[in-house]
Formats: structure tokens, sequence, C-alpha cells
């Protein structure tokens, strides 16, 4: 690990000022940053650390669907009774993240904010038609937010506050561990709606999470999800998986998960 | 028998400071006035090394000292040395290149290091390798074993050559002959996958440098520190032994990677002299998955012949075996005599042929992992046998039962050198064919079925040998060292005992076990005993802990050395009773003049000893200390049956073991609790090669799965709740009758799992899959598999039941007497 400056902000105005700092980065629970550091893949000058923000805390249900802080954790949205009543999928994606210490330290901002093509939560905020909030101001819908492996729409110093889940109809989280990392070979968040089915798929990408519409075309309209082709093309290849095996894990999970939802 | 004696499942007693955080592993050893080295590594596979620039480095803050592979050959440094020697077929030495401690002129694997860094913190001495200019022009790699045996490029130039050896083992004609007359011929290709082997504690090392006496200090991550003393003393640093202590305190976890001699061992020791200051290297698990030696790595075609009746006749292996860039320390020995040797299994075959070609690749080191040559070995027996049943349509029990060893013929010399004292393997798969309700699996996999599930149920019948072995024989098939072991049991005036081993416990639980064996040996108090192990300016001797050898020599040797204590005893408390020592005898901590009710307790005899105011002066020296030496007469071979039952999700290739049922024969045991633990663990290894763990490296020679990220480790939550028994025939030629249970579950328990596999599978056409079980293999193989008109066969196979044992009759020797039987003048 490389020496850095560490501060610790107890409000979103004076964090904001530290992130616009030359060299400045957002340190949440440091689940994904910290094991980076100490590889030396990553060189912060100054680490802000976000986590004693109450700007970022608390999750509340509101209008048809649940806003939590980008700084809780994944522990507290797995326990939140809001959460369990609007979205009960959401609590258990989030019980099935990583192992309890990841779960007592990770965050739900830290998760989006980092995007990697195979962490659970850009699945639900997906599926979930997410809004993100940030501590620019903006409200980012969740299909502008995720741009691709480690891409958002966030700028430079830009925080995740808060994100905004629509309450589902009922929804299922399906995930298909990679044997070594345990996070998402395939991690499919199918969602029902009044208007209809979102099917989210992480951990298969080149292109980080995506929906799959030709999925959410035959959950429309009650058709065999088995006869849905889906197209390897673009699909992650690696020692775990070909891109057709990923293919085969997205139908058969879409499938399960329609099969389960609650 | 006292309490916590033989046989007693006496708790751990070192889990309280292993427990409570205070043990005392080498990285919390600090020396005063420390310094700390960090190794560079080549990031390429193959390369030469056109440039090193330390300069910029060297001034970097903190920096003590730079050293380079071009300082090692100044200082005239030896390579790291390889202890056994392998001949070829063709008669010719095995080829041994040079293994420099840091890389000289080339780099021939990812992690092989190039520069070391001293400095007076880990961080500073990592800064500063930042900055040191390395210029390797990539040369293509060698990493496929197929095309290095083809020819260029070389990992070892100057060998023209990747072949490190082409030897063989077996009646060449005599194998041949029984094919020619064969009524059926299975084949099989298979590749046992490389493994690392990830011990909790990675490896750590203090070189620390005495000038005032001239001595050097070794502490290290080591299970068998005086061989570590004899290798690096004599071949690389040419230390002699009074001026090197070795200190291996505790050790957690070692798997066999820790057996090893290492570079960065010979690095601490020697350049802590250099710079005057202790030098402190510590492994990051990144850095171990690069520089600790790797297992298995096997690719083999064999062929097994039968008669009409489903009888072995005659075995054909021709393997491929992984060294890696280099020769580890034993590594030559593993794919040899560590693994042709257990071809035979539980079976009568007479005529066994193996070849075994060893390939340099550019890759890191592969040596002895947890079975060593023996779970390939059986592996692949069992992987074919399965094939067997499967071709001829007989159940896996009948099959096996129709060519087990019988009871009665022991001993048995195989037609591949070793000869088996004892065993009875009718006893150990009875046992796990009913401990896994074999019966009921039909109803069971109905079941499953009616779930969307494919249930499979896989046996696996091992043998393995332990206790290496008599020296004379080792050193005849070309080990360079001899494989004793040594004890001293010291009484101390008032009656504790203080016993040294040559073993070291790296989590087998020796403090405990040894402390039983001494405790009822000498019918003293349990409390009473301390086992001091790891420090080579302690321990008299000793050639450590591998291969299952600890409790059947080392505590052979210890057995030994109490009775010699005891014996000297008798002539003392004869003394004292004013009796001939011939009529003293010892029982239940006294000696008792036989047929009287004169007697002294043990303390006593301890005291006068060691106080010799009335003491027989002149026939006996005073004090209580004796040390043994034991050679084991014939390896142990422990062997037993595993049953597996898995259920495969056909849809995404997901497989759960279901159940997973163990018998053992162990020979005597000493702590059962102990013994459980050790085929806990030996069974979640060998399943975790089996089910997940991959050592994968691209083409390029990059290590794919170079981290936990992507090199799966078994876990709890991947198995069930293992059920172990055993079965008892004590070894005939060690004074505690005890055979070994470290490796056992490893050697065992994978192909059980994948004969489950393939059992699930077949009625779909698969017939065959490798190590380990990805879901994503498993679906690919139930893809590409088409229903096949072998389907009915497999669906025999793949109902077992429990077939009567078939009345065989017991094979008249054919065999020729085996090596072993030559050396022993047996015929």
């Amino acid at each position: 690990m490389y020496n850095f400056e560490y501060a610790k902000p107890d409000n979103l105005e004076t964090a904001k000022s530290l992130m616009a700092r030359e060299g400045a980065q957002a340190l949440a629970g440091g689940q994904s940053l910290t094991p980076t550091m100490k590889q030396r893949l990553a060189q912060p000058e100054l680490l802000v650390d976000i986590t004693g923000l109450p700007e970022l805390k608390g999750v509340a249900r509101v209008d048809g669907g649940v806003r939590i802080g980008g700084g809780v954790r994944h522990v507290e949205v797995e326990r939140s009774a809001e959460v369990q009543a609007a979205a009960p999928a959401l609590a258990q994606l989030a019980g099935k993240i990583g192992d309890p210490q990841v779960r007592n330290r990770g965050t739900l901002g830290g998760s989006i904010a980092n995007n990697d093509p195979s962490a659970c939560y850009p699945a639900a905020v997906l599926a979930l038609d997410g809004v993100v909030s940030t501590s620019n101001g903006r409200d980012i819908a969740a299909a502008d937010f995720f741009q691709g492996l480690y891409e958002t729409a966030l700028e430079e110093g830009e925080l995740v506050t808060a994100v905004t889940f629509k309450a589902p109809m009922r929804a299922a989280w399906m995930k298909f561990p990679q044997p070594a990392s345990r996070f998402s070979l395939v991690g499919v968040f199918v969602a029902q709606f009044a208007d209809g089915h979102r099917v989210a798929v992480t951990g298969a990408s080149e292109s980080g999470v995506f929906r799959h519409g030709d999925l959410e075309a035959a959950l429309n309209t009650g058709g065999d999800l088995d006869s849905v082709a889906v197209s390897p093309s673009g699909l992650i290849a690696d020692l775990h998986g070909t891109p057709e095996y990923r293919a085969n894990l997205i139908r058969v999970q879409a499938k399960r998960g329609a099969a389960a939802m609650v | 028998m006292p309490k916590d004696g033989i046989g007693e499942s006496v708790k751990r007693r070192e889990d309280q400071r292993f427990l409570t955080g205070a043990g005392n592993y080498t990285d919390d050893i600090n020396r005063p006035n420390q310094t700390y080295v960090y190794f560079l590594r080549s990031p390429s596979a193959h390369g030469r090394i056109r440039s090193l620039d330390i300069a910029a480095a060297s001034a970097a803050p903190g920096v003590v000292k730079i050293f380079t592979g071009d300082d090692m050959a100044a200082a005239g440094l030896g390579g790291l040395p390889c202890g056994w020697e392998i001949t070829s077929t063709d008669g010719s030495k095995m080829a041994e290149p040079p293994h420099p401690i840091l890389a000289q002129g080339k780099v021939r694997h990812v992690g092989d290091p190039i520069v070391a860094v001293v400095a007076e913190t880990r961080e500073q001495a990592k800064d500063a390798a930042e900055m040191v200019a390395v210029d390797i022009e990539e040369l293509s790699a060698a990493v496929d074993m197929s095309a290095a045996l083809q020819g260029a490029p070389f990992v070892h130039d100057e060998l023209e050559s990747n072949l490190c050896y082409d030897w063989s083992l077996g009646d060449k004609d005599a194998t041949e002959a029984a094919f020619a007359g064969a009524a059926r011929v299975v084949s099989i290709e298979i590749v046992n996958n490389r493994l690392v082997a990830n011990p909790m504690e990675p490896r750590s090392a203090i070189g620390e440098y005495e000038a005032a006496t001239d001595q050097h200090t070794l502490y290290t991550t080591s299970q068998n520190p005086h061989v570590i003393r004899l290798l690096m003393g004599a071949f690389v640093l040419s230390i002699p032994e009074h001026k090197l202590r070795v200190v291996a305190p505790d050790v957690g976890g070692g798997f066999g990677s820790k057996i090893f001699h290492y570079a960065e061992e010979a690095f601490v020791t020697w350049a802590s002299k250099q710079i005057k200051r202790p030098i402190k290297w510590t492994s990051d698990r990144s850095e171990a998955f690069v520089s600790d030696a790797q297992g298995r790595d096997h690719v083999t075609k064999a062929e097994l012949a039968l008669d009409a009746d489903a009888k072995f006749l005659g075995l054909r292996v021709d393997t491929m075996a992984n060294m890696g860039a280099y020769l580890s320390t034993f590594a030559p020995a593993v794919p040899t005599w560590l693994y042709a040797t257990l071809l035979a299994g539980q079976y009568q075959t007479p005529a066994i042929h193996a070849r075994v070609r060893a390939v340099f690749t550019n890759t890191v080191a592969v040596d002895a992992y947890r079975g060593a040559g023996r779970p390939e070995a059986t592996y692949l027996l069992e992987r074919i046998v399965e094939q067997a049943a499967r071709e001829t349509g007989l159940s896996p029990f009948e099959i096996r039962r129709r060519n087990f060893i019988q009871k009665e013929q022991f001993p048995y010399p195989t037609p591949v050198a070793v000869e088996y004292d004892i065993g009875d393997y009718e006893a150990t798969l009875s046992k796990v064919e009913k401990m896994a309700d074999v019966a009921g699996f039909p109803a069971r996999k109905a079941e499953a079925a009616a779930r969307g599930k494919l249930r499979g149920l896989g046996l696996s019948c091992y043998i393995e040998a332990c206790g290496i072995a008599p020296s004379a024989l080792v050193g005849a098939l070309g080990a360079r060292a001899a494989l004793y072991e040594v004890a001293t049991v010291r009484v101390n005036p008032t009656g504790s005992i203080s016993v040294f081993t040559g073993t070291h416990s790296h989590g087998q639980g020796h403090e405990t076990t040894f402390a039983q064996v001494v405790a009822d040996r000498l019918g003293v108090p349990f409390e009473q005993v301390e086992i001091v192990h790891g420090d080579t300016d302690r321990i008299p001797f000793g050639m450590g802990t591998y291969g299952s050898r600890s409790l059947a020599v080392g505590g052979a040797a210890l057995a030994k050395a109490v009775d010699k204590v005891i014996e000297k005893g008798k002539k003392i408390a004869a003394h004292l009773m004013e009796a001939s020592a011939q009529d003293v005898v010892y029982e239940d901590g006294a000696f008792k003049v036989a047929g009287t009710d004169k007697s002294i307790p043990f303390g006593q005899v301890a005291l006068t000893a060691y106080v010799p105011h009335q003491y027989p002066i002149e026939e006996l020296e005073p004090g209580l200390e004796e040390t043994a030496f034991y050679d084991p007469k014939n390896f142990t071979y422990p062997a037993g049956s595993y049953v597996c039952e898995v259920e495969i999700d056909p849809e995404t290739g997901a497989v759960e073991i279901c159940n997973f049922c163990a018998a053992d024969d162990f020979g005597n045991i000493v702590n059962p609790m102990i013994v459980e633990g050790q085929v806990h663990g030996g069974l979640a290894q060998g399943l975790g090669q089996a089910l997940v763990e991959n050592c994968a490296y691209d083409e390029t020679g990059q290590l794919v799965s170079g981290s936990f990220m992507d090199y799966a480790m078994p876990r709890a939550d991947l198995f069930p709740t293992f059920k172990v028994d055993t079965e008892t025939t004590a070894c005939t030629h060690n004074p505690l009758g005890v055979k070994g249970c470290g490796e056992a579950g490893a050697i065992g328990s994978p192909p059980a799992l994948i004969n489950a596999a393939l059992d699930a599978l077949s009625p779909l056409g698969v017939k065959h899959i490798e190590m380990p079980l990805a879901p994503s293999r498993v679906w690919a193989a139930i893809a590409a598999a088409k229903p096949s008109e072998g389907a009915a066969a497999a669906t025999m196979a793949a109902t077992p039941t429990a077939a009567p044992t078939s009345a065989a009759e017991p094979a008249k020797s054919e065999s020729k007497p085996g090596l072993m039987g030559r050396i022993f003048g047996r015929s």
C-alpha cells in the first residue's frame, strides 16, 4: 500500500469540498478499494472516508418504493423491515453478498459506484427501476447510471447519496456464484410490475449489468422461457464459464426466478 | 492403561494457544535490528534478462542493500539442491539443471525471483523494488507438456530438451503378454489437475547471523528443520551443522509445500551475514501463488486388461508429470516411486507396467502435496476400474471384490516393487457399503429424479504407502537422504518427561498424540509429558513430517526410546530392590520384582538416576535419558473404501455432494478424535481437488488462477457431514502397529466423487469428465453427450447393488519378488 492522506468528514458539504481535491478518492466500506490499494493497484492521495456522513444513512419507505442511503451497509439492507416489506428480494440480495465481514462493511453506494461487472446490487437497481441520487443533486435513472465495466454516470468527486427502488409486485434474486470469488457468475434479478416484467443480469456481460428484453417479453406474454434464445454474443469468457454457459445460466436463472418470485 | 493413553480421544493440548492467538509463528518472531527483504519476481513466464539497473532503487529511502543473481554467482553460492535422483529406463540420470537462488540470465516462470531488496521496512523494500529497472526479452513459453516434449522452447537451453527423465517400473513383457491374452481392454485418458497448496500461514523466514560466535540461525516455516539445515548448509551455503541452527516454530499448515528448501530461506541466511543484521521475509498470498511448490499435474493414458470373468490381467500406464521450471527438493520422486508403486491398489493385477516422463515447463515447480503420487495413482486406478465396471456391466462393488487381494494373501508382493504387510479390503468395503446404505440408493435416485436432479453413487478403494521407508531401500531408489526418525526421551529428576522428536507438527496434533504414546507406554500421567519439536539445537536429529510418517516412524522411535528408558530403569530398580534386573518387570508406572510384592514407582527411579546415592555406579551411568533412531522395515499400507453420493442439476451443471462415507484401516489408533479430524481435512482437500480447485496457466505461462478470486478453495458449505469409521489390521512391523492417517482422505476421495458424478451423468451418455467438476464443465459435458448405445450398460452400473462377496480364489502369487522383497531377501 502506498502512503495516502486520510480524512473523515462529518457532513456532506465538507466531504464534497474534500472530494474536489486532486487525487481524492471516496472510501466507503472499502471492500473493493482496500484490497486494490494493498496490491498497489490504486494510489489515491487522499482517502475521504464517507462512512460518517449522516446524509448517506437511513432507509425509508417512499411513495411506491424504498429509499436507501448510499452509505447503508449490506447487513442493514438485509435486515431492514422497510426493505423486506417493499422488496424482499432486495433484502435477500444484500444477504447473499460476500460474507458477514463484507456485509458488515460494504455499502450500497460503494457497490454501485464501483460497478463491478459481477456485483449484485447493479442488477437490483436496474430491475427495480432505481433512481440514483447524488451529491451533485442529480437523480439518475438506473439505465443511464451504469455505463459499462466499472463505468458510471458519476462525475469526478460525485457521491451516491441514495438509491430509490420501486417496490415490485413480486421479485426474485437468482445468484449463481462463481466457485472461487462467490461473486455472481450469473445473477438474474426478475421483477414484476403492473406494467410488465424487468429482468436484469449481472456477472455475464462484457458490458456490465443489462436488461434482457427477450426474456422480459416472454414473461410479459406468458411465454415459455426455455424457448427464448439467449445470445452468447458479448458475454464474458473466463476460467469459470464460456459465453454459451453464461447464456444458458441467464435463461435458466430467469426461468427459475420467475417461478420463485415473491 | 493410564487416563489419556493410547486409544483415548484426548483434546489437543496445542489448540489452547492456537485458538487464543498465542501461537508463535515465524512472522511473530522479530529480532533486534531486523531488516526486511522483498523479492522482485518475474512477471514473465520465460525470458532473457537483458539488463538490470538497481542504482536508483539502491538510493531509495530505507534501502540497506540490493542483491541480484550476479551477487549470488560472485559469492559462489550453490543452487538449490534436489534430494532425489531418478534414473531413466535407458540408464541415464535425470536432467538436473541449476536452480539459482536469484535468477541468472533467464527467468523461467512467473514469480521467479530476480532481485532481493533489503530495507528498513517491508514497505520501503517494496517501494524501492518498483524503482529497479528490469529489461526482460520475452521468450515463448513451454506450458503444455505434450508440446514441451516436442521441442523448443526449452526451459533450460543447455538441455536442448524439456525432458527431465523417462522412467519405467514393472515387467513390460509380462504386461504385453497379459494384454495379448485379454478378453477385454478398458482404456482411459485423464488429467490430474494442478493444485496450489495454500496453507493458512504463508511461508516466512528470518535469517540472523551472530558475528561473535559465527553462528547462523534460520527461523522458517518448515515441516523438517533438520532437512533444511542439511540441504542448505551442505549444498547451498557451505555452513557446517554446528554453525547453523534452524528453527521451525509453530507452523500453520504445510500439506507438503513446506517440506522443500526454498530460495528465500537460503537468501535470508546468507545475506544476514553480508549486511550483519537479521533479515525477515514473509510471503503474502499473491506471492505464495507463484512461489510455493504446487501439486499433482499429471496427464495419463492407461489401459486395463481383463479376462472373461473381469479379473484384472494387466495394467499399462503412460504418464507425463509436470516438474515446473526447476526441480523442487523431492519432485522427481513423486510421480515415480510414490506413484507407480501404488498402481496395484487393492487388487491382484499380476502384471503392471508404468512409464513416466517428467517434463520441464515454464510454470512454478511441482512437488509433493498431501498424498504426493498416491492420489494420482489412486485416481487413475479407481477411474479405470470404474470404467471397467461400466463396460462389463458389473457393479462397482462386484468388480472390485473379484479382484481384491484376499486377507490371507498377506504379506503380498505386488508387481510394482512393494510388499503389502497386511490388510483386509473386504472389511472396509463391507463397512462403507453399510454406512452409505448402498442398498437404498435406487430409491434415493428415483426421488432425486422426481425433483429433476441426477443422483449418482461413486466408490473408491484406495491404498497408500506411508511411513517412508527403509533407508537402504530409498537409497537404492535414488534418495539422497535417509528416512529414519529420531526421538530422545529425557526423564527429568522429578519424573517429568521432556520428549524431543525429529518429526514436526504443523497441525497434526503431535504434542497431544506423542504425549499419549509416552504416557501410555510409561504408565505416567499425560500431563507429565512435554513434546518438543522444530529446533535443530534442541532435537538431536530428524527427518520431519510428511507422507503420513510421523507416528509410524517418529512414534516408533519414541516407543523405542521409552523402552530403553524402561530397560535402564529396571537396572536401577533392581539395585534399589536388591533383585536381579532380569526379574524386574515394569507395569502401571512401577518397577516390580516378578512374583513378589516389591515395587518402586517410576518417580523414585528417576530421582535415583539423578541423585545416585544408592546406585550401581560401577556398571551404570547416572541420568535417565535415551535416544533412539528407528529405521522402518517397510512402508505402512493404510487402505480403505469411500462412497460418495452426488446430485447434479442438469440445467446448470451444479454438483452437490449429498453424502460421503469413509471406512479406513489405519492400523492401531492413538487418538480417534485427531484421526477423525485428519480424515475430515483430507477429504475436504481431496474433494476440493475434484470439485473446485484448479491451478490454471494460459498458453503464455501466466497463472490465470493467481488469487482466491479465481482459485476456488473448498469451503465447509460444499460438504455434507462426513461419516467416517475405521477397521483395524495392525501394522506388522512397527512397535505401535500404526499406519498413518494424514493423507488418506485426500488420496481416496477424488475418484469417489468423479465416479459418483459419472454415475449420475452416464444415463445422459457422459462417459468421461475431468477434475474439477466446475458447473460449466459439467454442463458442457451434458451438452456434448448424446444418449448412446452404451446407455443400457451405464444404467446397470448406475444402480450398484450390494453384491455378495465373490469367493475369489486367493491367487497363487505369480508376482515376481518386488524390489522390497529382493532387499529383504524374500522371494
